[in-house]
């Protein structure tokens, strides 16, 4: 493909994350640290959410798997959760987790799992675009 | 002159980012995960063991009057063990620290833990995520530290009122809730 092509492409696709409510605003702020010395900044911050979140994700599971409930280990756990979505800008993401954080409030187990579903799913949709996005972009520079 | 920032963050993230963050305004960057590393760093650890120990190691006393300049201390507000809220405290207390600027960082806009920490002493209190704007208001308490070293019998400077003294910024945050 033409250069000119690809960061169309690229552009695109950075367009559809920001218009479907993936990202914010907190993602143009990585975008801005990145430059020529630092030219992966973005890819090395998603890579590094990615592998953190996945040991918050296996403790809320492990956790909820407990009983009885611990709603305030499931909160802590998910506030940091939501803190890391936050700073990469992961807009679904982070509504989850505060839905997530608003039945662990009330106590309310189902609400919990039923969220918990929910930030999983949202969590793996963002990866595959957000991956699939990076990838164009690192090829369109 | 290069200032050095000291800045503290249980989360991995936002340790790159407030790192990142810093690194281009040029200040030299150290990061460490806990409160009680911050102190270690610090020597303020050193410090009490020195204190309580009486046969403790000369070398360990040696290390309080560390060659390690700090001209500004970021902290994340919500951390395991001591959180930014001690740290402020400690430091404050501290006779060798008290005049670092301390800086607090938090993902909650909870209106008491801001004036908590602006009472005990934080010049600033950053919403998280930290954003570039954000950072570009420390270069004046990094100037003021700088002052302040070169006046040894420096005294502790009485706090104006809080409304005199707030920036356009904070007051937002302080009347957030109302």
């Amino acid at each position: 493909m033409e250069g000119n092509k690809l960061q169309r492409q690229a552009a695109c696709m950075r367009n559809a994350l920001f218009d479907q409510g993936y990202l914010d605003e907190q993602f143009i702020q990585l975008e801005d640290l990145q430059d020529e010395a630092n030219p992966n900044f973005v890819e090395e911050v998603v890579k590094l959410f990615y592998s953190d979140s996945a040991r918050f994700i296996r403790n809320i599971d492990l956790t909820l798997n407990n009983s009885p409930s611990d709603f305030v280990k499931l909160d802590n756990i998910m506030h940091q959760f939501k803190g890391s979505s936050s700073s990469i800008g992961a807009k679904k993401v982070k509504q989850r987790c505060t839905q997530f954080q608003e039945y662990c409030k009330i106590g309310n187990f189902e609400g919990c799992m039923r969220t918990f579903q929910e930030v999983k799913q949202e969590h793996a949709a963002l990866k595959k675009k957000i991956e699939s996005y990076l990838q164009v972009a690192r090829q369109a520079r | 002159m290069q200032f050095h920032v000291l800045a503290v963050d249980d989360s991995v993230i936002d340790r790159k980012l407030i790192e990142r963050l810093l690194k281009t305004s040029s200040y030299q960057v150290t990061v460490v995960d806990s409160g009680v590393k911050a102190l270690e760093y610090l020597g303020l650890v050193d410090d009490e063991i020195a204190n309580t120990n009486t046969d403790s190691n000369p070398i360990s006393t040696i290390k309080n009057h560390h060659e390690v300049e700090v001209n500004l201390i970021i902290t994340d507000y919500c951390m395991p063990g001591i959180n930014g809220y001690d740290l402020l405290r400690k430091i404050k207390e501290s006779t060798t620290l008290k005049n670092i600027p301390v800086v607090i960082m938090s993902s909650e806009n909870i209106p008491s833990r801001i004036n908590n920490c602006l009472e005990q002493g934080a010049e600033e209190f950053f919403l998280k995520p930290v954003k570039q704007s954000d950072v570009n208001k420390l270069k004046p308490h990094l100037m003021r530290g700088k002052g302040k070293e070169n006046q040894p019998n420096f005294v502790v400077n009485k706090r104006k009122p809080m409304a005199e003294c707030l920036s356009p910024d904070r007051i937002r945050t302080k009347y957030n809730y109302i």
